[in-house]
């Protein structure tokens, strides 16, 4: 599906991927972790080709993505700050999306009443609460039935009952065969959902595995002790 | 002066009227003009029936009245002079007279008057010509509705519409002078009135003086020459309600004073020229009544111009009002309208509460170095003006219109 | 990039800022002839204006608007969309929706007051063009400095900052050299230091209607064929053209090599 080689990435002076091997062959839900500035955003910017790397290749579905962006009707994605233009209405932000992918989806209905979102619709954008904000920008993002889907720290300002309607979305689109990545702080979030981890430090991938793996290899019980884990090791 | 001289017209008129009557025919027993006055006794009026006369060097020397019926051609084929005359109460009257021979020695003109006086030139029609009508040491004489058409292209290889040297009182008025040298000129002539003349496309100047005193125009049109009018080493000119136009070029003036004393400009519109009045060397002139509107610059003062008089007139939309090359003023500018004037009038009495300077910073940078012209009507040019309106450093700060007009004179 | 331009066309079209600019046009041309009672003479003193400050508001909206839509733009990024196509459209987007408050701010007052019966509509339609121009120019210049500056502050400040050398400073340092070499001959040298600043370029199409009288006064022969003829028209025309194009193709070049 996904496939990385050998990426670099500086921004100035400062090397933020320093040749990330990736390969993402299955169907499933990976995690990226890694503490702050380990390059999570990057790598996932890098895949949606929004990040152009000093070296390496990317493949999506065969295809390089170098100088192509057609391949990015495969990819749904959910970014980390949902800001978007503040004089439109949500409903114009829903309908210009599905305009602009020239895509035609009915799965906004369905969603927008999951989200209970209803009553927003003629709003304005600027005037919404944080938490509704990602809510639609959780819609935008799950609106179409592509292979591949990037959560961008999907958690963001949602409520009790919002977080448990997103983590069944994200279950029932994994049971689609879909193909699902996602970077979180919130490690009990990440443990809950994800098949595979993914822990990215200092640009290079540390441990790649599924939960399990890690903890036997850390020998923790605790999701969040295993983690820890591997940032002290790497200290020593 | 003037009543004798109607008395001496009416007695000619009356004579003319027993006088015989001479026709020339193209095909007849008299063919040729210079036949006609060979025959003609004084008084006699010749009638030049209409057709083609290939003649030059017709020399009028009696006082004949010669009349063109439906413009007779008198065609001088560019050999020389065509009519020359040398006696006194001579008429020319609706001819049409072409190809005057050019020379670089001698003024070749269509029509020469040489010392003669009470002559009428009238209703001719001049065209390929040297010299128009040149009058020469005559007096008391009237060039009326003639229309001379040249096609002049260099200065030194034209002549002028018509040319007054050493003349007195000769009255032009109501003719048509287009693309000659000069339209019309004056050299030491004096007591002569120039009016409702049209002068345009010259070459030169629509009107110009040299030497002469004591002369009058008025309602005039002159456009789209070299330059309008100019006036040089003169005395007492009184110019009036004449409108100069779209004088246009890096020499080009509506206007040009040189040594000019003692005249008045009044009430003439000065529109579209480069600059409107050029003044150099002139003193003792009153400027009234006049509207300048949309020129590069109204009036433009070099050199020494001392005591003179701008009041009530108008500026609008000049690039520049008034440009001064130094910081010395001895003119006195008030109650003028200024389109650019920005102050208010609190009395409520048409007269604004603060003074006009109508010189800018920028038309003395401009006139130093001429190439910043394009940084006209530039923020920054618009910052410094106003810097130097506040405490004046380069432009005469006693320059100043102490009763600037609120409202537009009607 | 249609689309793009035309959502943010219609972001654009209703948000306040664009209601302020067009208020204000609409006031200052109606106070104008209001106070004037003459077209033509409302004409010139909005052009002293929208040379001023058409560009102004260009580069500060260009500058707000790259900045405020970063996390949209981002979103679109996302999208499979060419990315020539976002930035371009949302340039457009600005450049189209200023112009329009500029025309309609301006045209509705001198509609009212009769601009077909007067003969200063040609005057006029070269004032609009101007200004269309200036706004096309500075919001590409602005998109330019945004897209090269990831800070808001520094971007906000560079923008000002080439809006402040552009319109003023640049015209004094010019005018210094001029007089500094005035004995050298400087038809060409003037010629060439208003085609680099697209505000004397805008200026210079409005002194060749409203000053040529005094234009023509000056005797250089490379400057009497420009102001003289319609060379000067259309030689500031083609030049504002460039002015349009370089920046618009740089902010494409810059937008296929940045990193989001």
């Amino acid at each position: 599906m996904i496939r990385i080689e050998n990426l670099h990435k500086r921004f100035q002076k400062n090397r933020v991927l320093s040749g990330v091997n990736l390969n993402i062959r299955d169907k499933g839900i990976y995690a990226i972790l890694g503490p702050n500035g380990s390059g999570k955003t990057t790598l996932i910017k890098s895949i949606l080709g929004m990040v152009l790397p000093n070296m390496g290749e990317i493949n999506v579905l065969g295809s390089n993505n170098k100088g192509d962006w057609t391949y990015r009707e495969k990819i749904d994605y959910l970014p980390q700050i949902a800001n978007f233009p503040s004089n439109l209405k949500v409903q114009e932000l829903i309908h210009m999306i599905k305009d602009l992918r020239g895509a035609s989806s009915n799965r906004d209905q369905e969603l927008i009443e999951l989200f209970a979102v209803e009553s927003f619709l003629d709003k304005k954008i600027g005037n919404l609460s944080g938490g509704t904000k990602q809510k639609v920008n959780i819609i935008l993002a799950f609106m179409f039935d592509s292979p591949i889907l990037i959560l961008d720290e999907p958690t963001t300002g949602l409520d009790p009952v919002s977080l448990i309607h997103l983590k069944e979305l994200i279950q029932k689109e994994k049971a689609k065969g879909k193909t699902i990545l996602i970077t979180s702080h919130i490690m009990s979030f990440v443990e809950e959902v994800s098949d595979e981890i993914v822990f990215l430090l200092e640009g290079n991938i540390h441990f790649k595995g599924t939960i399990s793996e890690l903890k036997e290899k850390t020998k923790e019980e605790n999701f969040e002790k295993a983690i820890a884990q591997i940032l002290i090791r790497k200290d020593v | 002066m003037k009543q004798l001289f109607l008395i001496v017209s009416l007695v000619l008129l009356s004579l003319s009227a027993y006088s015989k009557k001479i026709e020339v025919r193209e095909n007849g027993k008299i063919s040729s003009i210079k036949e006609a006055i060979l025959l003609a006794h004084d008084f006699d009026t010749i009638v030049v029936k209409s057709g083609k006369y290939k003649e030059y060097g017709i020399k009028v020397d009696k006082p004949l009245t010669i009349i063109g019926e439906n413009f007779p051609v008198i065609d001088g084929e560019l050999k020389g002079e065509i009519i020359t005359v040398i006696a006194d109460h001579v008429t020319l009257d609706g001819l049409f007279i072409i190809n005057v021979g050019t020379s670089y020695t001698s003024d070749y003109a269509a029509v020469r008057v040489v010392k003669s006086k009470h002559f009428l030139i009238q209703n001719l029609v001049l065209e390929k010509l040297f010299f128009g009508i040149y009058l020469e040491k005559s007096s008391h004489g009237k060039v009326f509705h003639n229309k001379i058409i040249g096609e002049a292209v260099e200065e030194y290889s034209s002549g002028n519409g018509i040319h007054l040297w050493y003349c007195k009182n000769i009255e032009v008025d109501q003719n048509i002078v287009t693309h000659v040298r000069d339209g019309i000129y004056l050299e030491f002539s004096n007591f002569c009135t120039i009016t409702n003349n049209e002068s345009l496309n010259n070459i030169r100047y629509g009107l110009h003086f040299m030497f002469s005193n004591d002369d009058v125009y008025r309602g005039n049109t002159f456009a789209k020459n070299g330059a309008g009018v100019a006036v040089m080493f003169s005395k007492r000119i009184e110019m009036y309600e004449n409108i100069f136009q779209e004088n246009w070029g890096s020499a080009s003036y509506g206007l040009l004073l040189k040594e000019i004393n003692d005249s008045k400009i009044i009430g003439n519109t000065f529109e579209t020229n480069t600059i409107g009045i050029n003044i150099e060397g002139s003193n003792r002139i009153l400027y009234k009544d006049n509207i300048f509107r949309s020129n590069g610059w109204a009036i433009k003062v070099r050199g020494a111009c001392y005591t003179n008089e701008f009041i009530n007139n108008q500026f609008l939309s000049n690039s520049f009002d008034v440009s001064y090359n130094s910081k010395l003023n001895d003119n006195v500018f008030d109650s003028n309208y200024w389109s650019k004037y920005a102050g208010y009038d609190l009395d409520k009495d048409g007269i604004g509460d603060v003074p006009f300077r109508p010189v800018k910073l920028f038309s003395y940078i401009v006139n130093r170095t001429p190439e910043t012209i394009v940084l006209m009507r530039s923020l920054f040019i618009d910052i410094i003006d106003f810097s130097e309106k506040v405490s004046p450093v380069f432009t005469p700060d006693e320059l100043q219109d102490l009763h600037p007009l609120m409202k537009r004179i009607r | 990039m249609f689309k793009i331009l035309k959502y943010s066309f219609f972001d654009l079209v209703r948000s306040r800022w664009s209601y302020v600019y067009f208020l204000f046009y609409l006031a200052l041309a109606s106070v104008l002839l209001f106070l004037n009672h003459d077209l033509s003479k409302a004409v010139i003193t909005l052009m002293n204006v929208i040379i001023v400050l058409v560009p102004l508001i260009g580069t500060i909206f260009g500058v707000m608007y790259y900045y405020n839509s970063k996390e949209f733009t981002e979103l679109l990024l996302a999208q499979p969309i060419k990315r020539s196509s976002i930035f371009l459209g949302q340039y457009f987007g600005v450049a189209v929706s200023l112009s329009l408050s500029l025309l309609l701010g301006i045209g509705i007052p001198f509609l009212l007051y009769g601009l077909f019966e007067s003969d200063a509509i040609w005057d006029f339609s070269l004032l609009l063009l101007t200004g269309v121009f200036l706004t096309f120019i500075f919001t590409a210049i602005a998109f330019n400095i945004s897209l090269s500056n990831e800070n808001k502050i520094k971007g906000f400040g560079y923008a000002v900052m080439m809006w402040l050398f552009l319109a003023v400073i640049y015209d004094g340092l010019f005018l210094l050299s001029l007089v500094m070499f005035e004995d050298y001959p400087l038809d060409k040298l003037s010629l060439i230091g208003t085609m680099l600043n697209p505000v004397d370029l805008s200026r210079t199409l409005i002194l060749l209607k409203l000053d040529i009288s005094a234009l023509l006064g000056y005797t250089g022969a490379v400057f009497k064929q420009f102001f003289g003829t319609n060379v000067g028209l259309f030689l500031s025309i083609g030049v504002l053209c460039i002015w349009v194009i370089v920046p618009v193709l740089r902010i494409v070049a810059k937008a296929k090599k940045k990193d989001f």
